[in-house]
């Protein structure tokens, strides 16, 4: 800041405020609407004027509470089986790519591509019909298995991004210093790849969050609809009423563990996302 | 402590590729060995064959009188500072350093690797950066923090593994002058790895010569320099390199493209009846005629220079000469397995700084055939070395290195005595 | 499985000295495969073999299903009726003009919001690698709520803002041409594509500022300093030396948010639905199969925007060059 004349810090203030203005609006305007009691929604206006928590109450303890709270269990139980899966298989295919010489690594490196371009749509027609058939359809399992879809591909990617930067030499000095092969793998080299397994878990775990496709197509009761299929259908407490205040403040409740999530570790998703689309 | 011997050993990768032919080397218990040669001669293989991290296709390896090929690179209690150092990045300077303690648990307690620790960053002055990670440190901190995790245990060796090659030259002669003390005040034995001719010549109490996974010489440094077995070590050994030229003995006179040299006894017996060999001189031991004051023993030549250097303490004189074709491809292959750039054919000499010699000056130079050294062109061999003189080289710097160690040593007991008094009862006030 | 790896290294380092050359690539390759290697290459698939198998199973066996089944005349609630037809089904659809119109809004919702978002995120892109420690931080920290929030909040997010009941926008830009409060942004096509390119574009602009702040990252700062020297103004320097040097990175950002915005699907569901001529080529497939139960046409419109997607794909690289190993360091 030091060597910044008074003018440039004027500027760069103004434009970290254009920034944040763009990037935090829309997530405002959601929070505002969450908070108008029914009789302001059609007021036009921004800001509520009479602001209640009514809503929220609604969802979490109230009338929505069943429809809301089993989505939240669902999104949340679901998101994470899936992210550790494709976790545990993309850390061992990242290891082999990044540090063994075998023929057929492009092979898997360009699978991962193709899966992440495919279009979620054209697999879920078969699915559909096939989960019917099996069984698997309005099940937790039903949702896992075509999550993997969407976050292995990325954690192969980014992971093998990662282990490419590890200095394997230093289980070797490890080693040298007297640790076992066990031990030159946990001290020397686990520590090194755990940040990179983290990052990529979290950006995998925002990618099934995010998932709509899937959840509506495949589940048709509460038994696993994730959130953002179960915002799609909601419907309020009463035929009449619209549902706008119930889907903003269930909105802003699946957001508050992404804002969060961003705030404790933007370097490291900056440093994931960037790694595995562009260095790889 | 341990003597450290290769009996033929022999490093075949997979795909059969030799990398070590057999060799056999002796590092006596204490001794400093370096081992050198150009790129892809196999000494980074030899190494990490001795520490462990590859396998010995055949052969033995003993340390200590133990035989420990199969052993695991823990096993052998050796310490070794990489190339690029291998620094944990996660764990700050001083858990670096107590890594290798650490590691052996229960061995030490909490203040024993404390103390160790300690005193291992204050040999290295490294006491004000224990708690720094590595990223944050220079390259100089980071190679003596490297340093530090080898000498904290008391390994029975030490392995260096090129470890002054990142570092800028200044920094390069410092390091290598602290490497030198460590070596001389612990006296461990110690093997390093440099493709650095001047890290060798300093360094080392004996340099083996590698050359495409075979050993060419081992002997002391002045041995090196003075009695080469062949062209390769010859040309190694010396900074700037030994000059060759072809010479063509007719009418017991050998002509050299700028210079006659009548043959004298030692000269007429090592050419016996060759009408071809490939003639050798240090850069240092031509002279500018005009600063020679008893010329009777030397040869005089004019020579056409082309560029000179001034370097203050000395001046280099390059002088370009048309080379013979039938010992040509003999010395670019030379050039070429010395990391050459095989740019043109010309002679270096090294004069006084107070020559008068400038560009373009055809110049009045002088040389002692008595240090010229001749080749067989077809074996490369050195044919005017002396195998008494070397054994006699090699001798008496055994005997400087014993006394220099113990010198050290006892220089280091009467100090390091002291210290450890001090360092207790500091213990004792801060408690 | 650790046990065997160090062993394994020893046939990587062969020539290259220790520590200088690993895992850079630049190894020498030898013919004939040891026995060693083969092991490497064991191991190497017992690790990796798993995560591909998985992938394949997931997508591979669905797509070739779809195929399958999109050759029959098949509707779940008449499962007596399922007959083979062929190519009938891509008869129907490609004749039919909903998909063709489908197809229209969906790639002119991919071509304008990839070309906004360029703009935007280059802009973004290039704050972000000129701002100082102090905002760095905060700057993308907010640039990565858009991206982590679900696409659906997002999308409820703008609907409401735009909605003619509960919305403000009307009212804020009253003082615009063409806004009134009556104005209905979602009854008819024009509107409501801006209202879904925006929330689009705002949505995924992060990611592609984030791909393109690695690009010039990796532009030599000397380079921009040379041609300054050499008398470039900003706009000639920006021109001629940074964006050739992070083409590849544009061009992989481009290609795969273009794949992306191609399968848009969220927002168009929440928002309008489908409805007044803003169906997109997901949408159709969805309608067809599941809403419908039209198993051999909405696998048909599957197959079809699978193959739309390869279409993008290699026009990208043959024609752009987009070279996507070169963009990752595979080089």
């Amino acid at each position: 800041m030091s060597g910044l004349s008074t003018r440039q810090r004027v500027l760069w203030v103004a434009v970290a405020v254009l920034v944040l203005l763009y990037a935090l609006f829309p997530v405002a305007s959601i929070l505002a609407t969450s908070l108008k009691p029914a009789g302001e929604l059609q007021s036009g206006r921004f800001l509520p004027q009479n602001p209640t928590l009514g809503a929220y109450e609604q969802i979490l303890v109230g009338g929505a509470q069943d429809l809301f709270l089993s989505a939240l269990r669902n999104s949340i139980g679901i998101s994470l089986i899936a992210t550790a899966i494709a976790v545990i298989l993309a850390t061992l295919a990242a290891y082999a790519i990044a540090r063994l010489d075998f023929p057929g690594k492009r092979v898997v490196l360009t699978a991962a591509l193709g899966v992440s371009i495919f279009p979620v749509i054209s697999i879920v027609t078969p699915l559909f019909n096939l989960w019917r058939n099996i069984g698997l359809y309005d099940t937790w399992a039903g949702l896992i298995i075509p999550y993997l879809s969407l976050t292995l591909p990325i954690s192969i990617w980014t992971l093998s991004a990662f282990f490419r930067q590890i200095p394997w030499e230093l289980e070797q000095a490890a080693q040298v210093d007297g640790a076992t092969t066990w031990q030159a793998f946990r001290r020397a080299i686990v520590p090194l790849a755990a940040p990179g397994v983290f990052t990529t878990a979290l950006i995998a775990f925002f990618i099934a969050w995010n998932d709509f496709v899937y959840g509506i197509s495949l589940t048709s009761t509460e038994a696993a609809r994730p959130v953002p299929a179960a915002l799609a259908f909601f419907t309020g407490a009463s035929q009449f009423e619209e549902p706008t205040a119930f889907i903003s403040a269930a909105a802003v409740v699946v957001t508050i563990p992404v804002v969060v999530l961003v705030v404790l570790f933007q370097r490291q998703i900056v440093a994931g996302l960037t790694q595995g689309a562009v260095k790889g | 402590m341990a003597s450290i011997v290769l009996k033929d050993i022999v490093k075949k990768y997979g795909d059969g590729f030799p990398a070590v032919k057999g060799v056999s080397l002796e590092i006596a218990d204490g001794e400093f060995m370096i081992l050198v040669g150009p790129s892809g001669c196999g000494k980074s293989t030899l190494l990490r064959m001795i520490v462990g991290l590859e396998d010995i296709t055949d052969g033995d390896l003993e340390i200590g009188g133990r035989r420990v090929n199969e052993k695991a690179p823990r096993d052998r209690n050796l310490a070794m500072v990489f190339q690029n150092y291998a620094l944990y990045p996660h764990l700050t300077v001083f858990e670096n350093i107590a890594f290798p303690l650490r590691l052996a648990k229960g061995t030490f307690s909490q203040d024993e690797v404390r103390r160790r620790v300690e005193a291992a960053a204050d040999t290295l002055e490294l006491r004000e950066h224990l708690d720094r990670k590595p990223a944050n440190l220079s390259g100089g901190q980071r190679q003596r923090v490297a340093m530090g995790r080898a000498i904290v245990r008391q390994a029975d060796a030490f392995l260096f593994d090129e470890p002054l090659s990142n570092l800028d030259a200044k920094l390069r002669g410092q390091m290598r002058t602290e490497i030198a003390r460590m070596q001389r005040r612990l006296g461990t034995t110690t093997v390093y790895v440099t493709h650095d001719q001047t890290e060798a010549m300093t360094l080392g109490d004996r340099v083996a010569v590698l050359r495409k996974g075979e050993l060419q010489q081992v002997a002391s440094p002045r041995g090196l320099y003075e009695q080469p077995v062949n062209l390769f070590v010859a040309g190694f050994i010396g900074s700037p390199p030994m000059n060759f030229v072809p010479g063509e003995v007719r009418d017991d006179v050998l002509h050299l493209p700028f210079a006659d040299v009548p043959l004298d006894d030692r000269l007429r017996s090592v050419v016996g009846d060759r009408r071809l060999v490939i003639v050798g001189f240090r850069p240092e031991h031509v002279e500018d005629a005009a600063l020679v004051e008893d010329g009777s023993r030397g040869v005089a030549f004019r020579a056409d220079i082309d560029v000179t250097e001034w370097l203050g303490s000395e001046l280099y004189a390059y002088i370009p000469f048309e080379t013979n074709p039938e010992v040509a491809k003999k010395l670019e292959e030379l050039d070429r397995e010395l990391d050459g750039e095989g740019l043109r054919s010309q002679v270096v000499a090294v004069l006084s700084s107070e020559s008068r010699v400038r560009d373009g000056d055809t110049a009045e130079l002088w040389i002692d055939p008595a240090r010229l050294l001749v080749f067989d062109p077809e074996s490369s061999e050195n044919l005017t070395r002396d195998e008494e003189a070397a054994r006699r080289i090699d001798a008496e710097t055994e005997e400087e290195r014993r006394a220099a160690l113990e010198r050290a040593q006892r220089r280091e007991a009467a100090s390091g005595g002291a210290e450890d008094r001090e360092r207790s009862a500091s213990a004792r006030g801060a408690a | 499985m650790s046990a065997t790896v160090p062993a394994a290294q020893g046939s990587r380092t062969a020539e290259v000295e220790p520590g200088t050359g690993r895992g850079r690539g630049g190894r020498p390759r030898r013919a004939p495969r040891s026995e060693r290697a083969r092991a490497e290459a064991r191991l190497g698939w017992y690790l990796a073999g798993p995560a591909f198998v998985v992938m394949l199973a997931v997508t591979l066996y669905p797509i070739l299903q779809a195929f399958w089944e999109s050759l029959f005349n098949y509707r779940l609630t008449a499962p007596e009726e399922r007959g083979f037809i062929g190519f009938g089904n891509y008869g129907v659809i490609l004749t039919d003009p909903v998909f063709w119109r489908a197809l229209g809004v969906t790639t002119l919702i991919m071509v304008a919001s990839v070309v906004v978002e360029l703009v935007l995120g280059f802009a973004l892109a290039l704050v972000m690698h000129k701002a100082i420690r102090t905002f760095r931080g905060l700057l993308r920290t907010a640039i990565l709520v858009p991206y982590g929030i679900i696409t659906v909040v997002s999308a409820f997010a703008w609907f409401y803002a735009f909605d003619i009941s509960s919305g403000y926008v009307n009212r804020w830009f009253e003082w615009v041409p063409g806004i009134d409060a009556d104005l209905n942004w979602f009854a008819s096509q024009g509107t409501s594509l801006f209202v879904i390119i925006a929330s689009e574009v705002w949505k995924t602009t992060p990611f592609i500022s984030l791909l393109l702040l690695a690009g010039l990252a990796q532009v030599p700062g000397d380079l921009d300093e040379a041609a300054a020297v050499d008398g470039a103004t900003w706009w000639q320097r920006m021109r001629r030396v940074t964006i050739p040097n992070m083409k590849a990175a544009i061009m992989v950002a481009v290609l795969f948010r273009a794949l992306d915005a191609f399968r848009i699907f969220d927002n168009v569901f929440i928002m309008t639905n489908g409805a007044n001529g803003t169906e997109v080529l997901s949408l159709l497939a969805y309608r067809q199969s599941i809403s419908r139960l039209e198993i051999g046409l909405g696998s048909a419109l599957s197959v079809l925007l699978f193959a739309c997607v390869i279409v993008i794909c290699v026009v990208a690289i043959k024609l752009f060059k987009v070279d996507l190993a070169g963009a990752r360091g595979e080089r």
